[in-house]
C-alpha cells in the first residue's frame, strides 16, 4: 500500500450548471407529486384497478432497495470479513443506501393511498405477509443506516461546536453530548453493522417473496418459488458495481483522480458473484422449462433477454479482463450495465411480467408518475452533493500519515 | 471498535438473542382473523338460470350505500356491448357471452368476490386489514387499511377495488358478501333480490353437493364443473355453466391454496426468527475472527 486515504468534505461548490438540472427536474417532480395529494393518486397515475402498481414501486422502492445494496455488502466485506482496504469506499455505499432508503420510504408514502398511516405495520402486524416484512425490516434497516452513519457526524463536528453569540453557553454540552455518542458508538457500532447485514439478506429477499403471492398473474418467465433466491443474488451482485458507478461518477464531478486501486479489486469480484446469480436465474429457466417462452418474440421475451444477456453475460465478461479493471471508462462501462440490468429485473419483476386476467390495455407509466420519479431521483443526487460537500465521507489520499501509524475508519 | 472484546460480544449477542425470541410468541399469533369454519355460508351461481336483469347490481348499490340510477333503467341492455369489472362504484356487475348452441339465450355471468376459502389477500394484506370470518365473508376492515394495494396484487381474480380519485381516506372496495345485513338475519341482496333464484344462498357444503347433483341430473345442460369446489384450495362462491368456464372468461387456476407457495417461503424464512438469528450469529463469529487475525498480523 503506497498510502493511506482518510475521508474529508469536497472542498466544492454546490451549485454547478448540472445541479441547476437537478433542481428544475425536483421541482418539477414536486409540482405532480402536489396533484397527487390533492386530487387522489389516480389523478396524476396510470394506476388502475388491473394494474395496481407501477413505476412507483417497481422503479422507486424494488429498484432503490436493490440498488442501495452497496451499503450491506461493502459493510460486510469492509468490516465483517474485516478487510481494511476497502474502507475507503464503505462510507459513501453507506450514504448512497441511507439516502436511497430514505427515498424509498418517502416513496412508499406516496404511493399508498393512506400515508398516513404509513406507521400502522408497526403494531398491526400480520406474520404471513410479505409486503409486512419488507416494510418492517425496510424501517429497523434504515434506523441502522442513520446510527451507523453517525460517527461521520460527530467526526465532522467533535471539537468544532462554536454556536454564535448566545447560543456559545450551549458549546461544552453539545461538544459532552457528541464525544459520549462517538465513544458509546465505536463501542458498540459492530453491533449494527451485523444488524444492517442480517436485514438487508432478510429484505432483499423477500421483496422477491412480494410477487410470488401474484402467482399466474406474472409471467413464467419471471414467476418462479425461488424469486426471492434472485433478488437477493441480484442485490449481492449489483453492490459493487453501483459503488464503482458512482465513485467514479463522483470522482469526475468533483475532479478527483478515480480510485482504481480498490475499484479494480471490487470489479475482480464480480465474475463470481455475477457467475452465481446467472448460474440461479438459467438453472431455474430450465428446471422449470420456462425457456419455450423465448420462442416467440414478444416485450417479454426481449425484455428477459436483455435483463440478462446486457445486464448479466456481457459485465460479467467485461469484469474477467484485467484491462478492463484497469481502465476507468470500461469499469464503469460494465458497472452501468449492471446497474442498468437490476433496474430492468426489477421494473420486470413488478411491472412488466405483471398481467391481470382482465386487463383493457396495458399499463404505461404517466407523465406524472414519470416526473416524480426523476424527481426523487434528482433530489437522491442533490442530497448525496450536499452531503459529501458538509461530511467527510469521499477518501483522499493523505500523505502526513505512515503506512505504520493505526487508524480505524469508522461508519 | 477496536476495544471490543469476546466477553462484551458475546454478552451483547445474547442480548439481543435473547430480544428477538422474546418476540416470537407474539409473531406466532400476529395476524388476521381468518377462520375456516366447517359451517360457513356461500351462494351458488346457476349463470344457465341468470337472465341478466341486472336486478343484483341495483340491489348491491343499494344496500352498500353506493349511488346508483333508478331501478328501472336496469332494463338498458347496452352495458352488455363491453365487458365489465367490479370497481369501486359497483361491488358486482353482470356480464353477458354469447351461447354457441343457442344464440337466443346467452349466458348472463355475475361478477363478485369470490369469497376464497385461503384468501390470497387475507395473507398478503401488510396490516391484517382483510379477515376471512366464520359465515364465510372476506371482509375489509377500513380502520387498518393504509392503501397499499398489495391485496390487488395478490387476488387470483382481481376483484378488490381502489378509490383512486380519493386524494383522502381512499377505499378498498369489495364485495362483502353482506355482512351486516347476514349478521340482522337478513340474506345477502343480490340473493334477495334474484327474480329467478339464479343465486342460492346456503352452507357451503350443502351448495357442492346441490351444484354436483344438478349436474348429474341434467348432464345437457351443464358443464361437468362446479367452478370454486377446488379452485385456489375452494371459495365459498360457487358456479355452475353450460359452457367451459374458460368461454365466460373465468380465470383457469390450480387448486393449490392461492398463498400457498409465498406463506411458506415467509415462514421459511421467518421459522421462530431461527434462520436470522443464525445468520447474526454466523457474521458475528466472522467478524470476531477476522478482527482477531488482523490483530494478529498487524502484531507480527
Amino acid at each position: 500500500m503506497d498510502h493511506f486515504m482518510r475521508p474529508v468534505p469536497m472542498a466544492k461548490k454546490f451549485i454547478t450548471p448540472g445541479v441547476i438540472v437537478l433542481l428544475v427536474l425536483a421541482v418539477n417532480g414536486l409540482v405532480f407529486l402536489a396533484g397527487r395529494f390533492l386530487f387522489g393518486i389516480g389523478s396524476v397515475t396510470h394506476l388502475n384497478n388491473q394494474y395496481p402498481w407501477g413505476i412507483w414501486i417497481g422503479v422507486d422502492v424494488a429498484a432503490g432497495v436493490a440498488l442501495a445494496a452497496g451499503g450491506f455488502t461493502t459493510a460486510a466485506l469492509g468490516h465483517v470479513m474485516h478487510r481494511e482496504e476497502y474502507h475507503a469506499v464503505v462510507r459513501p455505499a453507506l450514504l448512497t443506501a441511507m439516502l436511497g432508503y430514505t427515498m424509498v420510504a418517502v416513496a412508499v408514502s406516496i404511493d399508498i393511498g393512506r400515508y398516513y398511516y404509513i406507521w400502522h405495520p408497526l403494531i398491526m402486524w400480520n406474520g404471513s405477509s410479505a409486503l409486512f416484512e419488507v416494510g418492517i425490516c425496510v424501517m429497523i434497516y434504515m434506523t441502522v443506516l442513520y446510527i451507523e452513519f453517525l460517527p461521520v457526524v460527530t467526526e465532522r463536528f467533535m471539537g468544532r461546536v462554536a454556536l454564535p453569540g448566545a447560543l456559545a453557553r450551549l458549546n461544552a454540552p453539545i461538544e459532552w453530548l457528541l464525544g459520549l455518542m462517538d465513544r458509546t458508538l465505536s463501542r458498540t457500532m459492530f453491533l449494527f453493522i451485523i444488524a444492517g447485514v442480517v436485514l438487508s439478506t432478510l429484505h432483499q429477499s423477500s421483496l422477491g417473496t412480494l410477487m410470488v403471492i401474484a402467482g399466474p398473474k406474472m409471467h413464467p418467465l419471471w414467476q418462479t418459488p425461488i424469486l426471492p433466491l434472485l433478488f437477493l443474488l441480484s442485490a449481492v451482485s449489483v453492490g459493487f458495481p453501483m459503488v464503482i458507478f458512482e465513485s467514479l461518477l463522483a470522482a469526475r464531478s468533483f475532479g478527483l483522480k478515480p480510485e482504481m486501486r480498490i475499484l479494480g479489486k471490487l470489479g475482480g469480484m464480480m465474475p463470481a458473484i455475477l457467475g452465481v446469480y446467472l448460474a440461479f436465474k438459467i438453472g431455474d429457466m430450465f428446471v422449470r422449462e420456462t425457456f419455450v417462452y423465448l420462442m416467440h418474440v414478444n416485450t417479454a421475451s426481449v425484455l428477459f433477454m436483455t435483463e440478462i444477456i446486457l445486464g448479466v453475460v456481457i459485465p460479467l465478461r467485461m469484469f474477467l479482463s484485467p484491462h478492463v479493471l484497469k481502465s476507468p471508462p470500461l469499469l464503469f462501462t460494465a458497472a452501468t450495465l449492471v446497474v442498468g440490468g437490476v433496474l430492468m429485473n426489477r421494473v420486470d419483476n413488478f411491472v412488466v411480467a405483471y398481467t391481470p386476467p382482465y386487463s383493457f390495455g396495458s399499463y404505461f407509466p404517466s407523465i406524472g408518475e414519470i416526473s416524480v420519479t426523476v424527481g426523487f431521483i434528482s433530489i437522491l443526487v442533490l442530497l448525496y452533493r450536499a452531503a459529501v460537500i458538509i461530511f467527510p465521507v469521499i477518501s483522499l489520499p493523505d500523505r502526513t500519515l505512515s503506512p505504520k501509524s493505526k487508524y480505524s475508519v469508522r461508519g | 471498535m477496536k476495544t471490543t472484546n469476546r466477553r462484551s460480544f458475546l454478552k451483547a449477542s445474547t442480548a439481543i438473542g435473547v430480544a428477538v425470541t422474546g418476540l416470537t410468541p407474539a409473531e406466532a399469533h400476529a395476524g388476521p382473523r381468518n377462520i375456516l369454519a366447517p359451517g360457513r355460508m356461500g351462494v351458488l351461481v346457476d349463470t344457465t338460470v341468470c337472465i341478466g336483469c341486472r336486478n343484483c347490481e341495483w340491489a348491491c348499490k343499494t344496500a352498500h350505500g353506493l349511488e346508483t340510477p333508478p331501478l328501472e333503467t336496469y332494463e338498458d341492455k347496452t352495458p352488455f356491448d363491453r365487458m365489465r369489472r367490479p370497481d369501486d362504484t359497483a361491488l358486482t356487475v353482470v356480464n353477458r357471452y354469447p351461447n354457441a348452441g343457442n344464440p337466443e339465450l346467452p349466458y348472463s355471468v355475475k361478477v363478485q368476490c369470490m369469497h376464497c376459502d385461503h384468501p390470497a389477500c387475507v395473507s398478503a394484506c401488510i396490516v391484517g386489514a382483510i379477515s376471512k370470518e366464520e359465515n364465510g365473508a372476506v371482509i375489509w376492515d377500513t380502520d387498518k387499511c393504509i392503501g397499499c394495494r398489495y391485496c390487488m396484487v395478490a387476488c387470483p381474480f382481481q376483484i378488490p377495488a381502489f378509490e383512486y380519485h380519493k386524494a383522502l381516506n381512499p377505499r378498498i372496495m369489495k364485495c362483502d358478501f353482506c355482512a351486516e345485513r347476514r349478521k340482522a338475519g337478513q340474506l345477502p341482496a343480490c340473493v334477495e333480490t334474484c327474480p329467478v333464484e339464479a343465486l342460492t344462498y346456503g352452507p357451503r357444503e350443502e351448495l357442492v353437493r346441490v351444484a354436483r347433483e344438478r349436474v348429474r341430473r341434467l348432464p345437457d345442460r351443464y358443464v361437468s364443473h362446479v367452478f370454486g369446489e377446488f379452485e385456489v384450495g375452494g371459495t365459498d362462491w360457487l358456479y355452475l355453466a353450460g359452457t367451459d368456464f374458460a368461454n365466460l372468461q373465468f380465470p383457469k387456476l390450480a387448486e393449490r391454496p392461492a398463498p400457498g407457495v409465498s406463506e411458506s417461503i415467509q415462514h421459511g424464512i421467518f421459522a421462530y426468527f431461527v434462520p436470522p438469528v443464525s445468520l447474526y450469529a454466523l457474521l458475528g463469529a466472522m467478524m470476531w475472527t477476522a478482527r482477531h487475525r488482523g490483530d494478529d498480523d498487524e502484531e507480527k
